[in-house]
Parts: C-alpha cells; structure tokens; sequence
C-alpha cells in the first residue's frame, strides 16, 4: 500500500457572524467542523456533498489559503497548519489548486503565458528562454498550442481555460492537486474530455488529487475513495464500490438515490429527504442529519455521532452503527 | 439607531483631531516669529519678548497645543492681529452673511438641480436631456470666480440691472436682529429695504449655486434612470397615470437618498466657493473675512476661519449622514 | 466579379477574427472611439497640451514684457486680445498660461495619483489596522472643504506656484486613495488573485503583478477628471495671490488683475475664464468618455 500523502485531523473553520445590536456574544457559521481523513500517494480522493456543506471550504483550508480556525494538516511529513509564511510558500509548490471557474480564476490582464511563468520566476528559475520553453511543453501537454501563450483569457473558451488552469497548477509538478468542482462550469460534452485530461496527467506525473465535486457520477468515474460531508462534517468515508454500492449514511443513501443510475436495469428506490438544508449558521443540535432522516432515534438528537470505522476502511459518522448492527434500511 | 450616531459621532474624534493639528499649525508656519510679524520689525525685542510671552510661544510645542485646544474648546478663538478685536466677535456678521448666501444658493441650487435632473431623466436622450447634461458638464468646467466677473460685467455693467457689490445698498442702514438680512428686513417690515436686499444676494447667489446645481442635476438623474427601471414604476404607468405626475412622485420619493447626499457634500463646495464668491461681489462673510486676513497676513484669523468653516461642514455632513440612514431603511447601522 | 466577391468576404471574416482585440486595451480604446464626445474632449486637451509646449514659439510678445503706454487696449490687429493694466499683451499670456496650468494639474494628479494609490492599495490590501489608520487620515483630510484645505496647506507653506501645486496635489490624495482601495478590496476577494496565492506568489508580485493592474483602470478616469479641477484649484489658489507670483502669466492671476477693469476692459476677464473653462471642459469629456469606454458597468 502506498504511503500517506495527506492527512487533515479535527479540521474546522468557523466565520463570525455578527450578532444583533447590542448581542455581545459573537455567533459562527461551522463552515468545516471537526473533519478528518487522509489521502494515500498517487490516489484521487473524493469529497462530495451538496453546495454549501463546506467541501470547498475544506479544500482550501488544507491548502492555507483560507485560514483554519483550529485542526492540523499533515503533507508529506509536515504540517502544514505550522508553517510560517516562506515555508509555506516554498511548500506551495508540491500542492496546487484548479479552481472550479475558468473565467474567475485566470488573471484576465495577463497573457497565460506570463501567468504560466510566473510560478517559475518565484521559485527561482531565472533562465528566461528555459521558462519560455517549459510553458510551450506544459501547453502541450495539456491539449493546447505552444503558440497560445501569447494570448489573454478571455480568447479562450471555457474548456480551452480549464486546460490552462490545469498546466498552470502543473508548472512545478506538484505531488497533490486540489481540484475544486474542476468541470462542473463546464459544458457536459467538455467535461469528459478533461476528465480523462486529469487522468492521463495523473499517470504522467503521478498527482494524488482531491477531488471535490457535488456530481456523484463524475465522482465515481474519476476517484478511488470518497468522503462524504454535510453541513460542515464528513458523515460518510470509504472505497468507491463499497460505497456506492452499499452506502451506510441515511445522508449518502439518499444522496446516491437522487442521483441519475448509470444502469437502467438497476432498480432503486428513491429516498426524498423531508425538509431543507438546515442554516449553517445555526445546526440542528445531535446529529445534523437528524431532522431530516428518516430513521432518527431519540439519540440523534442529543449527541453528536462520532466519525468511526464501521467496517475497515469504511468510516460513517452515525449512531445507527454504534453497536454494530445493521441498520433499519 | 442611537449606537449609529455614537459610532457615528465617534468618527469625528480623529477628524477634528487632525484638523485641529492642521489649523494649530498655520499658526506656527508663518516665516520667522510671529511676535515680529506682529509688531513689525522694528519694534522694541524686549515687547516682543513680552509678546512671545503672551502667546505663549516661549512654551514647547506640546505644550502651546494643549493651551490652544483649550482656548478653542471654551469658544475663544483669539484677537486679531490686525484690528485687536476678539476675533468671535468679529466673525458673527461674516458668519450670518455667509450662512444666508450658502443656504440662498442651496435654495436655488436644489430647486434647479433636482428639477433638470428629473427633466432629464424623463425626457431621456431628447435634446432637453442633452441639452441639460451639457450646461451641467459646462457647469463643473467653469470657475465661479470668473461666472461671477461675467454676471457683473452683464448684469451691472451692461445691462445695469442689479449691483455689482455688497449685501445692501450703503446708505441703508439695516438693524441686524438675526443677521440674516432678507429676514431681518422683512421683520422690520421694509419692503424697500427687502428688494434691495434681494437684489443683492441673486448674482452672488447664482455663481455658488451653479457647481452644486451642475452636480445635483447629474445625480437625480442617474438616481431616477435607476428607479425608473424599476417595477412599480412600470405598474404606475400602466394604471394610467399621468406620465409626469408619475415620475415626480414615485421616482423623486426613492432617488431622495442619493439626492440629499450629494446635497450634503456640496454644502462643502459651497463653503469653499464662498471663500471665492465673496471675494468677487465683496460679501461681507467669512469668505471674505479670511481672503482679507490672506492679503494682510492676519494667521490668527486665517486659522479661525478656517477652524469655523471646517467646522461648519463636519457638522452639516455629520447631519446628512444622519438623515441618511434615517431615511434610507437599507442602510443598516452597523 | 463573382470571385471578388468570395474574396472581400473571406478578407473581412479573417480579419473580424484577428480583431478579437488581444488585449483589454484594445477592446478600451475601440469603444472610445465611438464617443463624439470624448473625442471632441480628447482633441481640446491636445490643443492645449500643444499650446502650453509651443507658447514660446506661438506668442507674438513676451508675456511679461510691460509697456504702460499701450495699457488697457481692446483687442487690435497688433494685440490680438488686446493689452493689461500694465500694457502686456493679454494673448501671449494666455498661450503661457496654458502652460502654467496644465503642468500644475498634470504634476499634482501625477503626485496624488502615486501617493493616494499607494496608501489606498495597502489600506485595501493588508486591511486591519493599517486600513485604519489610513482610511481615518482620508477621512481627517476630506472633512476640509478642499479648497479650503488647500488654502491652509498653502497659508502653512507660503504663497507660491510650487507651493500651490504640491497642496493641490495633498488635497486631491484621499480621492484617489478612496477610489483605489475600494476597488482593491473587491479585486482580493477575486479567485485568480486566490489563485496567485496558491502558487506561492511572493507578497510583492501578488499585490504589483496582479492586485494593481486590475484595480488601476478607474485611476486613469479619476486621474483625467483630476486634471481637470486641479487646474480650476488652480485658478483659485492663484485668484487669492497664494499661487503664482507676479509677473508669472497664469489664468487665476490673470482674473483676479482683471477684476478692477470689468467696466473699462472686459476682454481682460473675458479671455482667461474662457481658456480656463474649455481646458476643464475638455479634460472632463475626455474622462467622462473613457469611463464610458474603460468601465461600461459604472454608468
């Protein structure tokens, strides 16, 4: 088994939210609360979850480019949540981000080829026709003209931006890639097509990624274990097939219902979730799932759950678990 | 609401801090020793030790700044260099004059502003919106210092239709009860008195409106062309009300907030105008009162007339900001 | 005829191809020719950019040459706009007073721009107490009615052309530093500049290569409209005698020696007033225009 590349443990960020007129007492929206997992080298771990549940949030706050509120990072060995400003930037070059909106994410003054050699000028390649060089190969790695350097963003399209998204977090060869909700701007017909971009450079470059995703089947395509999150807090984490075959979560089970069936010969019933997403700002007390379960018990709404191994590899954050029998579904 | 106005009010702290270290330092930057400037330069060293003595420029800097605070903060803004008078005494007539002026033109200003602004906007894209927006934009390009030379030269001179100078004709003599001239002779009941009066204050009046007017004019525009777009307007127009009535009443009540904003930041316009307006038809304010202390190198008065102006429009604003959020319910006081 | 035809066609639809303007700049500069009257602004200023440049070489007289004989004359085939109370002639100073001007608004937009940019890029940028600390001193200097803060900058420094442009120059700073930061602050929240960050982007070349150079644009149209009212600060400072000196040809002065002889000699006020409000005027229909061009969502 390969090593362990990342590991996030207890992560949680929490934004301030001010309170009424004369309320002393600051409130928090838990945007990330308590969330723990690792990340083997050279696999591509799954983070899915509906907009909102703070897998974006998590993604970022692995990388420091939002500041966690408390939890520890571990990559490759160090910790990342320790580092000071100039390590963290020097580490910055073995963990890299593709960002879900071509259009927000490229500097629009700045043709992609500068953007490209930009990561080189700051981590000390001097050599200017050497840079020049390394952005045409990393252009053409990624399905695009050597030629197109010299143009700005807005002369592409939304799959042609992606790319360069793509050869930008590639210019250092980082050992991790987050790439937040990568296609899910894009058009179907391109998604694939990078899709199998990000797998074809995994296998050059031998990235692990963390992919972040609300799209179940893109997931299963692409990842070889998920985690699953709600409102803050991962409920759910295990092997693709264990998992999309036998979700454990009342929250993945309807989750994976909802979702389009690859097989049409595959019958499922369709669990409807009762109610809305509860406001992050103020969760449900106990299980944060448990106003709109459909097997709550009295338990679930006084105690948290704890996130544990129900099965090896295969961790569910539930208390129709916790003695180890099967569940009422 | 009330914590907003302390917040508020809070903010001026720093602000009249700073101002106060600026005005305190006119004072000090007069080339040499005030003392000389004072007596001159071939008065006696000991009077002017004496002087310095009673200045208090003998004294370190921290320390004459806290006697000047001190001096400020009970109302006393010192003498003046040139007349030996009590400069608050002093400044009382400037200041009415110059507050009846600004308030003239403000009248004038928003009356014309906001009607050409809502014209504007009305008749969009037409020869009367262009045609608006163009004096609008001459309006801002124009110094009034020389609108006010042209109004003389054309309406005193040529025409001879209205005075060059002055609040009031001199040979009247105006009792002053509120200082406000155009109130105080309709108090006293003489409408002679009151015309001349009037007379005095248009062309002065106008040439300080005008920036004011310009901007406000481009403001209610905009702020209507936004509210226009909007839905009710829409559904007023489709019940069949009349086209006018309709955009004065519904569009003019939402495009207010906008409109008293820049009323308030022109109030500053206007004070600093008035330095340049009263100087051009001789008005006897504030303006003029410092212009005069400029010429004569008077820096207690310079600095008290620039301390009171200052003053004035940290106030105004503070009020505007105020009435701001008071009637704009989006504002959120935070 | 038939093949030319195909020919014309194809030549347009590559060239509307290439067109696509490769830079922001382009797309900018496209619109702007569009406006009549940005255009029309834009022609103005050149006018009295090359006036102010080519006023030694355009001025038939000297403009400070004095000659009491000829004091006070109206407007002659020898004296174009007539002479001054002190018998110079009134269009040779109006050419150098275009010179005057134009630098003093240049110079101080250009010293305002720099130093406002700069305080509002890091109050906007490092945020907490340095915005603060900043945006408090903005708030302090704006509590002034500019022209009034200018005249107590000048009554510190002392009367004079140099004097004048540096305190027009402080005065104008919180205008440009407002507008900057405000536009940083939402330019930060933006995901490429996120992006930059996580590629380890040094602090400097995050807020030079890439935070400054989407924030700036708006400065460009402050900065024309700028001009403009630093010449009319101008103007006042030296109506009041705090900026240029006699004999120096500058409008402001110009006026204010007129003022005596509106009834004798009004070309003497008519002409400078006249040159002051067309440079204004055409500094701010160009800035209006490029605002319009540069930023089609402000309007």
């Amino acid at each position: 088994m390969n090593k362990t590349l990342l590991e996030v443990k207890d992560l949680t960020k929490y934004y301030p939210i001010r309170g009424g007129l004369f309320q002393r007492n600051k409130q928090y929206v838990k945007a990330v609360d308590g969330v723990t997992f690792s990340i083997r080298e050279g696999e591509t771990f799954g983070l899915v979850g509906e907009s909102g549940c703070g897998k974006s949030t998590t993604g970022r706050s692995i990388l420091r480019l939002i500041e966690p509120t408390s939890g520890k990072v571990y990559f490759d060995g160090r910790e990342i949540t320790k580092l000071n400003h100039q390590e963290l930037r020097n580490i910055r070059k073995d963990m890299q981000i593709i960002f879900q909106d071509p259009y927000a994410s490229l500097n629009p003054r700045m043709t992609i080829g500068k953007m490209m050699e930009e990561p080189m000028i700051v981590h000390g390649i001097s050599d200017k026709s050497l840079r020049r060089q390394k952005v045409r190969e990393m252009l053409e790695v990624v399905g695009l003209n050597a030629e197109h350097g010299d143009r700005y963003p807005h002369e592409f399209s939304g799959g042609q931006r992606q790319r360069v998204g793509i050869a930008r977090a590639l210019m250092h060869q980082p050992k991790l890639i987050v790439a937040d909700e990568p296609v899910s701007a894009l058009d179907v017909s391109v998604q694939s097509q990078v899709l199998n971009l990000l797998q074809d450079l995994q296998e050059t470059f031998r990235l692990t990624y963390l992919f972040i995703s609300h799209d179940l089947s893109v997931v299963r395509y692409i990842c070889d274990r998920i985690g699953v999150m709600y409102l803050g807090r991962m409920v759910e984490l295990g092997e693709r097939d264990a998992l999309y075959d036998r979700p454990l979560h009342p929250y993945t089970q309807a989750l994976l219902s909802a979702a389009p069936i690859p097989d049409p010969e595959a019958l499922r019933e369709r669990i409807v979730l009762q109610g809305d997403v509860p406001n992050p700002a103020n969760p449900p007390v106990g299980c944060a799932f448990h106003p709109r379960c459909p097997y709550a018990v009295e338990t679930c709404r006084t105690t948290r759950p704890a996130f544990r191994e129900a099965e090896s590899g295969r961790f569910v954050a539930c208390h129709l678990y916790e003695t180890g029998g099967e569940p009422v579904a | 609401m009330l914590k907003y106005v302390l917040q508020r009010m809070g903010h001026l702290i720093p602000v009249l801090f700073g101002m106060s270290i600026i005005v305190f330092s006119i004072i000090h930057a007069i080339p040499g020793d005030p003392a000389e400037v004072i007596l001159g330069q071939r008065a006696d060293p000991e009077a002017i030790k004496t002087l310095r003595a009673q200045l208090g420029l003998d004294q370190p800097l921290h320390v004459q700044y806290f006697h000047f605070l001190e001096r400020i903060l009970q109302g006393d803004l010192g003498t003046s260099m040139v007349t030996k008078q009590p400069i608050v005494e002093e400044m009382v007539p400037y200041l009415a004059a110059t507050a009846e002026l600004a308030i003239f033109s403000m009248i004038i200003a928003v009356i014309f502003g906001v009607n050409l602004g809502i014209l504007s906007a009305w008749r969009r894209n037409t020869w009367l919106d262009n045609g608006a927006m163009a004096l609008a934009l001459v309006g801002v390009s124009m110094p009034i210092f020389w609108l006010g030379l042209v109004e003389q030269w054309l309406f005193s001179v040529k025409l001879d239709w209205l005075p060059v100078l002055g609040r009031a004709d001199v040979r009247d003599t105006i009792t002053p009860i509120t200082h406000f001239y155009l109130i105080d002779t309709l108090l006293a009941g003489n409408t002679g008195q009151f015309w001349s009066v009037l007379k005095h204050i248009i062309l002065p009046g106008i040439a300080l409106a005008t920036i004011p007017t310009a901007i406000i004019a481009r403001m209610t525009r905009a702020s209507m062309l936004e509210v226009l777009k909007h839905e009710y307007i829409r559904t007023a127009r489709a019940k069949g009300l009349h086209d006018f009535f309709v955009v004065y009443k519904h569009a003019l009540k939402n495009a207010f907030a906008p409109v008293l904003t820049v009323i308030g930041l022109q109030l500053g316009t206007l004070l600093g105008g008035a330095v340049l307006t009263e100087t051009i038809f001789g008005w006897p304010g504030v303006g003029l009162y410092l212009f005069n202390a400029i010429g004569a190198r008077d820096y207690a008065v310079i600095q008290s007339g620039i301390l009171v102006l200052a003053t004035i429009y940290i106030v105004v604003n503070l009020i505007v900001d105020l009435l701001y959020a008071y009637f704009d319910p989006r504002i959120q006081y935070k | 005829m038939q093949t030319d035809r195909v020919h014309a066609n194809q030549s347009v639809s590559i060239n509307s191809n290439y067109q696509k303007a490769r830079s922001p700049w382009m797309e900018g500069w496209r619109r702007l020719r569009k406006q009549k009257a940005a255009l029309i602004g834009g022609g103005i200023v050149i006018l009295f950019v090359l006036i102010g440049l080519l006023a030694p070489v355009l001025a038939p007289y000297d403009p400070t040459e004095q000659n009491l004989k000829i004091n006070l004359q109206p407007p002659s085939s020898d004296h174009w706009l007539g002479t001054d109370d002190a018998g110079r002639d009134v269009f040779s100073r109006l050419l150098y007073g275009a010179r005057i001007s134009l630098t003093i608004g240049f110079f101080s937009v250009i010293g305002s721009l720099v130093i406002g940019g700069l305080l509002g890029l890091l109050a906007g940028y490092f945020g907490k107490w340095i915005d603060t600390l900043i945006s408090r001193l903005f708030d302090m200097m704006l509590a002034f009615p500019s022209i009034l803060l200018a005249i107590a900058i000048v009554a510190i420094l002392g009367p004079g052309l140099f004097n004048a442009l540096l305190a027009i120059a402080i005065i104008n700073i919180p205008t440009f530093g407002r507008l900057i930061r405000s536009r940083v602050l939402s330019v930060k929240q933006e995901e490429y500049i996120m992006a930059a960050r996580a590629q380890g982007m040094t602090q400097w070349r995050l807020i030079f290569r890439h935070v400054l150079p989407n924030s700036w644009v708006p400065l460009i149209v402050q900065g024309t409209l700028g001009i403009g009212t630093a010449v009319l600060d101008a103007a006042a400072l030296g109506f009041l005698g705090l900026g240029a000196q006699p004999p120096d040809a500058e409008w402001g002065k110009m006026l204010s020696d007129a003022k005596g002889y509106i009834t004798n000699a009004p070309w003497l006020m008519l002409c400078p007033g006249i040159a002051i409000m067309l440079s204004v005027l055409g500094f701010n229909m160009f800035g209006d225009g490029l605002r319009d061009a540069l930023d089609p969502k402000e309007r």
